[in-house]
């Protein structure tokens, strides 16, 4: 049942590293997690790795597995064949903090950035009413466990440095549609998800949804209906018109 | 190396669901506050929390008010339970859970557009709000975007986002400082880069979650090393009810390295039945006697319920955990188990496929990941695993503060709500309550302070030598004490304890504390998990030592802990609260009894007399006696 399995893990801080090679013992049923916790417990104490749950709910342990990015607690070493070399990396759009480690605080500025949920004023706790139907768009969303594995895939900001700044990425762009779907809150949302956190940089190639461990539909359901809520305002022939004809601004509701 | 210095009014330690209530509270009420914690915000265990926060609202049946909910949770603790606790718990969880749905979540609907309330062991009505299976998640996603939308707000106000409270994450606590008697602050050290830091602040509240990471086969994450629970001893504080640990009766058996994991209750509460391997439905075979008139007594009238309330009564496959976490144990020694060791839980036979996936999404997933079952077609296998304990930081009930001014606590790490055990669903909504009630507690506390409390420098070089030493030594590795202590937890102190094991657990803690004093580390301070286990093997060791020395001395079994040796439950011992305290030489811990203060007139008068009759002693009785002929 158990054999030794190939790892090359990357190791290092500072902006220096390099990958390490190690045999270790695998047994039934192990994910990669248990293989990089092995490692800590008996040929390298030090080795840095971001985990919680170890159940697929923190988010925690997002890594480059073979080049794809996955959660090291539910990729199982089952989808390996036995002489497979495993190559775990660090998440590659952020800065390497140590070994598996990454600074992911890019994703917590960003967080920030979004304006939080506004409710109407006037209404009271207790007297939310909503239908089922109505608030299961935004709780795709909200199944979201922040591993930032989507961010990480981007090709707007996976290597591209200068992007950061004007791009929330999948991740944020979600929220900002995870609010606008949420039947009570007032905020308009339209122009800033274009002007200030970068729609408009998505050319739905999917990757995000690819890698989401939670298997939400990031693009179909959130950034491809975003953008049409930003086209309807932005370009329906009639406000056109109509901003022709009265030269009002463009709308900024 | 200069130590990084802030000042701040709270320092909140941890970031689960009661931390960030406390910090959301404290904040509101205009003080400076700190969140410490050790992974990245919005990891805490609180998303591990899968069936929903338990509060009377009535959605689903008009019928539940906070008496009932109230009366509930004293039953699920075998009446062990501060009730002062349990008082506040079942008044105020609506609230709570309500405001959440004003700061963005989400919750399940009714029909009729309220929040949607699902059935759980121990509750006698729908009353767990929820979202499908990862409430926890909504929750703490729900608190950590408060805390933004504050930090929004002070940014329009003060131009520093950070001003009024901010989060320091991937930061663990070593030691709480004090001036005299009083909290002064916390020392920690950054996980990323190992360097030190001292938070100056008169009020300190704990919120550090459980102590799973003692055990072997647990639900918890590696966070649960008890930090709070040392922390709050070592600085003088009471721990209370240590002996009482939750062991959920369904965690994932195989494959082994999942073993543990949490299956979520909610899989019973939607249908879901547990059966051995002669494929019974055991469960009825072990309704206890306290429970005989609450519980169904075939499968008929147990199926019905699900459908018709009023007129059945529920399945005993929704018996309060420690019951059901027992039944299972006892099948499985009985030869009656799973191939790999647990028994069956079915929904597949129970629910459509479609239903169970809208229902149960996550654990659909998660035995589909990790261990190819699909749940909509075969059962799962399932065992007990360490999940919760009850005991804590003893805390006055109203303002959540220790018997050491300025320390408080809530959730998890605080002691007294659950008794000797806790339902389903009354975690989350306790973080809520409690969280709130100790970051009140601990504004009003600052309000009444004349002067801040100062931390001494002697206390500071103390905390930082002691994080230090295992980096200065090349001793044993960590992990190997690590794991004994685990295995011994596991196998002496679990669910079923027998005197002589226990006896042999303290003496092996003993050796494990000897041999934690000499591990070493290498590699250096940026992020190094061997120095961080060396540390946390203190605190764990401590917890432990509490455990099984609360447990030796309870001659009964009760909840959350079952003595093969006592298997009765004492009415007697129902009177008696057993509190741990750090041994003079603070070598150790020493234990000592208290008295259970008896319940105030207008809440035990809530229950019958048949009922109490079965908990409480003949004195109590007459005294409640007395108190009906009024």
């Amino acid at each position: 049942m158990s054999y030794k399995a190939k790892f090359r893990v990357w190791r290092g801080e500072g902006g220096e590293g390099r990958l390490e090679d190690f045999t270790v013992e695998v047994n039934e049923g192990e994910v990669v997690l248990d293989i990089i916790h092995r490692l800590q417990a008996t040929q390298a104490p030090d080795l840095a790795v971001r985990w919680n749950c170890k159940a697929g709910k923190c988010g925690s342990c997002s890594m480059e597995i073979n080049g794809r990015p996955r959660l090291g607690c539910m990729t199982r070493m089952s989808t390996f064949t036995e002489d497979e070399t495993i190559t775990v990396t660090p998440m590659r759009t952020f800065p390497v903090i140590k070994d598996l480690v990454t600074d992911v605080s890019f994703n917590y500025e960003k967080a920030r950035q979004i304006p939080s949920f506004t409710p109407p004023a006037g209404v009271n706790p207790g007297e939310y009413r909503m239908e089922q139907i109505d608030v299961e768009r935004s709780q795709e969303f909200r199944k979201c466990i922040e591993c930032f594995m989507c961010n990480n895939v981007c090709h707007v900001i996976r290597d591209h440095e200068e992007n950061k700044p004007g791009f929330a990425g999948p991740r944020f762009l979600m929220r900002i549609a995870e609010l606008d779907m949420h039947p009570y809150d007032v905020a308009d949302r339209k122009d800033a998800a274009q002007d200030e956190h970068g729609l408009g940089y998505c050319n739905i190639t999917k990757c995000c949804t690819e890698v989401c461990p939670e298997h939400i539909k990031i693009t179909d359901n959130a950034l491809i209906p975003m953008k049409e809520r930003v086209v309807d305002r932005r370009y329906d022939p009639l406000v056109w018109l109509g901003n022709k004809i009265f030269k009002r601004s463009t709308a900024k509701s | 190396m200069e130590i990084e210095r802030h000042e701040y009014d709270v320092v909140v330690i941890g970031a689960g669901g009661a931390g960030l209530r406390a910090a959301i509270e404290s904040r509101q009420q205009g003080k400076r506050t700190a969140i410490v914690c050790k992974s990245l915000f919005g990891k805490a265990h609180t998303v591990m929390a899968e069936g929903g926060a338990a509060a009377a609202m009535g959605n689903v049946n008009s019928s539940d008010n906070w008496m009932v909910h109230f009366r509930d949770t004293m039953r699920g603790g075998k009446f062990l339970n501060n009730w002062r606790m349990a008082e506040l718990h079942a008044k105020e969880a609506p609230d709570r859970v309500w405001e959440l749905e004003a700061w963005g979540a989400l919750f399940d609907r009714t029909k009729d557009g309220k929040i949607s309330q699902r059935n759980f062991g121990g509750h006698e009505y729908p009353r767990l709000a929820h979202v499908g299976d990862r409430t926890g998640l909504e929750l703490i996603r729900t608190l950590q975007q408060r805390v933004v939308a504050l930090q929004q707000e002070d940014e329009k106000l003060h131009g520093d986002a950070e001003a009024y409270i901010k989060v320091f994450q991937e930061c663990t606590v070593t030691r709480l400082l004090k001036d005299g008697d009083a909290v002064s602050g916390a020392f920690g050290y950054w996980r990323e880069n190992g360097r030190f830091v001292v938070f100056d602040a008169p009020a300190v509240v704990l919120a550090t979650g459980g102590i799973g990471k003692s055990y072997v086969v647990t639900s918890n994450s590696w966070e649960y090393t008890g930090d709070g629970h040392a922390l709050a001893l070592l600085a003088g504080a009471k721990l209370i009810n240590m002996e009482f640990i939750q062991f959920h009766p369904t965690g994932m058996v195989w494959p082994p390295s999942v073993r543990g994991i949490l299956v979520t209750e909610s899989v019973r509460g939607d249908g879901g039945v547990l059966r051995n391997s002669e494929g019974r439905r055991f469960m009825f075979d072990y309704i206890p006697d306290v429970f005989k008139d609450k519980y169904a007594t075939t499968e008929e009238e147990g199926d019905r319920w699900y459908t018709d309330q009023a007129n059945n009564r529920r399945p005993p496959e929704l018996l309060p955990r420690d019951e059901v976490a027992r039944a299972i144990n006892a099948e499985v020694k009985a030869g009656r188990g799973s191939p790999q060791g647990g028994v069956y839980l079915d929904v597949s036979t129970r629910l459509p496929a479609a239903e169970i996936i809208k229902r149960l999404p996550s654990m659909h997933h998660q035995f589909k990941e990790l261990a190819d079952v699909d749940i909509t077609q075969e059962p799962m296998q399932v065992g007990p695993t360490c999940h919760y304990i009850m005991g804590g930081v003893e805390v006055d009930a109203d303002t959540g503060q220790a018997c050491v001014p300025g320390l408080f606590a809530a959730g998890e790490v605080s002691g007294g709500m659950h008794g000797s055990n806790r339902l389903g669903g009354n975690s989350l909504s306790d973080l809520l309550v409690f969280g709130r009630r100790a970051g009140a507690g601990a504004a009003a506390y600052l309000d009444g302070l004349p002067s801040r409390p100062r931390s001494s420098e002697e206390a500071v070089a103390a905390a930082e030598a002691e994080a230090l030493a295992p980096l200065r030594r090349a001793g044993e590795n960590p992990y190997s004490v690590h794991h004994e202590l685990q295995r011994t937890m596991n196998e002496l102190v679990g669910i079923i304890r027998r005197s002589g094991e226990i006896t042999e657990a303290l003496e092996a803690v003993e050796k494990l504390k000897e041999r934690a004093q000499g591990v070493g580390a290498t590699g250096g301070r940026i992020y190094n998990p061997g120095w961080h286990l060396s540390l946390d093997l203190r605190n764990m060791l401590l917890v432990s030592e509490c455990v099984a020395k609360a447990a030796l001395l309870r001659e009964e079994s009760r909840g959350g802990h079952t003595r093969d040796d006592f298997p009765g439950m004492s009415a007697e011992w129902r009177r008696r609260i057993l509190r741990c305290s750090l041994s003079g030489d603070a070598s150790g811990v020493t234990v000592e009894e208290k008295a259970q203060p008896p319940m105030r007139d207008d809440l035990i008068t809530l229950f019958d007399r048949a009922e109490l009759a079965k908990y409480i002693t003949e004195e109590e009785l007459a005294d409640f006696d007395a108190l009906v002929k009024e």
